[in-house]
């Protein structure tokens, strides 16, 4: 029984002792996004690289999406007599839900895992050691532009995805399942709110910072040789993608 | 000047440095040989502090880098110049962009001024012509020299060598080595070469330091090295399969 503790107690303390080493590598990476001198040059590379490799998926989704959403939400509402509501209903689940959190896990498995990657190479190749050894600060080179990069990515791929999503619903809706074009869009504007906008942004503004640290962190702490890479690569998609729906979740309930 | 003191790192049970004691003057060049996994990058990654060890004191120029913080750690490695035993090549910068990445980012010259250096650095490692391309592009030689052009450009006090010529042709060897040679008479760098060039590295070094079992068994001008008498170094420098050191 004692031992059964004891165990149990080194288990929870090594879980403390590594999820305040994720914490403490945020923390280092914010206090030296906020002092100069300031990467903007690799800053706009990320932007690039963020947006590049994520906007095409991120269009099809949110055309899927919403195109899904239509279908499913007015089968639903016709029971009720009520599919004058399909505007309003697919614009508030993608803009307060859908949008914010399948666009960041896309993100995450488009550019979030490459970023891993791309890191973890740097590392098991000595290029953050080359880095330390010219007395320069890696994270201000690595990882500090990454997290500035999906601060601002992210919001914005969020709002073409509920673009994308709220549009491809309309063309459901009235090509498709024969809604008056007028009600979808009217409906939606006295419904929908700044409020429920703003939490749209805020979650995506959050994932953009759980996203970016995560797969930052993976890259950065990489195990040794190609097998390293791979494993923090996996591992970031896993863990970015789970704390993505629980943060979400969480936001959810508080900001309701 | 440099005096490591003590040195001891395992990584989990394996013991890889032992109480390494070494004394190394300002402007002097001296190689580290040893066997292959032996320690000596090990050894080297220590005296940058990337490494740090379980005992033991690093003194440089009086600064013990084994217990500062990290600012304090920035403005030794300010002196430092190191080329990596991979070469340790940004490879998103081009082969230009590499070499001229210290001066960018830690002298802040005027961009003529870099230009002008890069390209006189490329041309002493007969890289003219090459700024262009990407690491990926270029052979494993050739990475080589662009690691070492970029670990001398910002003119050093210190340059670490980890095996700055293995790869190498004999040529392109016996040409890296009179480079090394030719800019440290220019700027009396103190230098710390890792190599496996033995004989070559003796006409380089102004010392010559052995690596075995985790510590330092002889240090000595390379005239005393090649005549010496002790039986694992006499087995080493001679690559002889007789002798106390294990082999294959
Ligand atoms: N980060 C590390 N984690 C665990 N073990 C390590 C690490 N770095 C080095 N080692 C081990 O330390 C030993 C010495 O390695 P080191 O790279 O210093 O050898 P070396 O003398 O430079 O060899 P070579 O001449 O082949 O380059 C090796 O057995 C290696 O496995
Ligand atoms: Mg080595």
């Amino acid at each position: 029984m004692l031992t059964f503790l004891n165990t149990l107690g080194e288990w929870f303390l090594s879980v403390l002792n590594r999820l305040g080493h994720v914490f403490l590598f945020l923390l280092r990476s914010l206090y030296t996004a906020v002092r100069p001198p300031f990467k903007f040059r690799i800053f706009l590379r990320q932007v690039r690289f963020f947006g590049n490799k994520s906007l095409l998926v991120v269009l099809m989704t949110g055309a899927f999406t919403g195109m899904v959403l239509a279908l499913q939400i007015y089968y639903t509402l016709r029971k009720f007599g009520s599919e004058a509501l399909l505007g309003p209903a697919v614009a508030l689940t993608i803009i307060r839900e859908l949008g914010p959190v399948l666009s960041a896990l896309m993100v995450t498995g488009r550019a979030g895992s490459a970023l891993t990657a791309e890191i973890g190479i740097m590392k098991i190749s000595e290029q953050i050691d080359a880095l330390e050894s010219m007395a320069l600060n890696p994270l201000r080179y690595l990882i500090v532009p990454n997290i500035v990069a999906a601060v601002l990515v992210f919001p914005l791929l969020t709002a073409i995805f509920d673009l994308v999503g709220i549009y491809s619903g309309y063309l459901v809706g009235v090509q498709l399942l024969g809604l008056s074009p007028g009600t979808y869009f009217s409906q939606m504007d006295t419904i929908v709110d700044m409020q429920d906008v703003n939490i749209g942004l805020y979650k995506s503004l959050s994932f953009g910072v759980i996203v970016s640290w995560i797969s930052c962190y993976k890259g950065y702490h990489a195990g040794y040789g190609a097998e390293g890479v791979s494993r923090a690569t996996t591992s970031a998609v896993v863990t970015s993608s789970v704390l993505i729906l629980v943060w979400d979740y969480f936001l959810g309930s508080i900001l309701l | 000047m440099i005096e490591i003191r003590g040195l001891k790192k395992s990584f989990k049970d394996q013991v890889v440095l032992d109480g390494l004691d070494l004394e190394i003057g300002s402007g002097e060049v001296v190689a580290i040989i040893g066997k292959s996994g032996g320690g000596k990058s090990v050894l080297l990654k220590h005296l940058i502090g990337l490494l740090k060890p379980d005992a033991g004191t690093i003194l440089i120029n009086g600064v013990d880098i084994t217990s500062v913080d990290v600012h304090e750690l920035r403005k030794v490695r300010q002196q430092f110049g190191v080329v990596f035993q991979g070469s340790a090549l940004f490879d998103s910068l081009t082969v230009f962009g590499n070499v001229a990445f210290p001066l960018r980012e830690r002298k802040k010259l005027p961009k003529e001024a870099i230009r002008e250096n890069v390209l006189e650095a490329l041309e002493d490692v007969g890289l003219r012509g090459m700024g262009n391309k990407y690491p990926a592009e270029i052979s494993g030689g050739m990475k080589k020299r662009v690691a070492l052009a970029r670990a001398l450009i910002a003119e050093p006090s210190i340059v670490l060598f980890d095996e700055p010529t293995t790869g190498l042709d004999p040529l392109i060897l016996n040409s890296i080595h009179r480079l090394i040679t030719h800019t440290h008479r220019k700027y009396r760098f103190t230098g710390i070469i890792i190599s496996h060039e033995i004989p070559e590295i003796f006409d380089v070094a102004d010392k010559v330091a052995m690596l075995y079992n985790g510590a330092i068994i002889q240090y000595g001008t390379p005239e005393e090295i090649k005549n010496t008498e002790n039986p694992f170094v006499r087995q080493f420098i001679t690559g002889s399969s007789e002798g106390p050191i294990e082999t294959l």
